[in-house]
């Protein structure tokens, strides 16, 4: 099963893990990635906007490449939108495969689009103003890891 | 009628609105027109992209929005 969503308020990892670890019966790996909202010195919030026309289409069709690419029984991709404070999860991504490896690598290729791939973006706010925040050099190469 | 510009990320720091209504139909220079100044500079950049009612364009310069699209004006992402 693929399950792919947006949300606006904070989401707890834990219980949303367990259903979908229910939901794959039968698997013999499950690889749960979660991002939070770095501790950085000086990051008082961070905000994620997104596009309602192109963001949770493109989280869709990333989830579909994924599924079709790796040997993967179900996909759970969620991500977060909006104001978040350090410490909060920002997103989740749990892969459940008959074996190990496929699903290790389904939420590393998850993640490396999700990063510098996904329609949204980041900006945080330090000493009251906001800051955008493009991609690093690390995320475009990780990126392309996944091109041949 | 009128086409609607939808500006992301930093652009909409620039326009100073996450949207605006202009006149259409819109093409590429009929864009650049309606944003003169810094704005217009900026969605001339390389990593930005326009997508018209959901359609990211593969040349953006091929603009060619019809009386009540939405045009949204995109620089680059950055998520998770």
């Amino acid at each position: 099963m693929r399950d792919v969503r947006l949300v606006d308020q904070p989401f707890n990892p834990g219980q949303l893990v367990g259903p979908f670890s229910n939901a794959n019966p039968g698997l013999g790996g499950i690889c749960t990635f979660v991002g939070e909202v770095r501790g950085d010195a000086g990051v008082e919030a961070l905000e994620l906007l997104h596009y309602e026309r192109l963001t949770l289409p493109g989280m869709q069709a990333l989830a579909d490449e994924a599924m079709a690419r790796f040997d993967l029984m179900g996909l759970l991709i969620v991500h977060r939108v909006g104001i978040m404070q350090p410490g909060e999860p920002i997103v989740l991504v749990s892969a459940a495969a008959r074996h190990r490896r496929e699903s290790i690598q389904a939420v590393d290729f998850a993640m490396d689009h999700l990063k510098s791939d996904a329609w949204f973006w980041k900006r945080e706010r330090r000493g009251g103003e906001w800051f955008w925040i493009e991609p690093r050099e690390q995320d475009h190469s990780d990126l392309a890891r996944w091109t041949n | 009628m009128a086409v609607k510009l939808v500006f992301l990320g930093r652009l909409a720091d620039l326009a100073g609105a996450p949207d605006r209504d202009v006149a259409g139909p819109l093409d590429w220079a009929g864009l650049l027109a309606a944003l003169p100044g810094a704005l217009g500079e900026a969605v001339q950049g390389a990593k930005v992209r326009v997508a018209v009612d959901g359609v990211v364009l593969t040349a953006k310069e091929a603009l060619a929005a019809p009386d009540g699209a939405e045009v949204a004006l995109l620089p680059p992402v950055s998520g998770g």
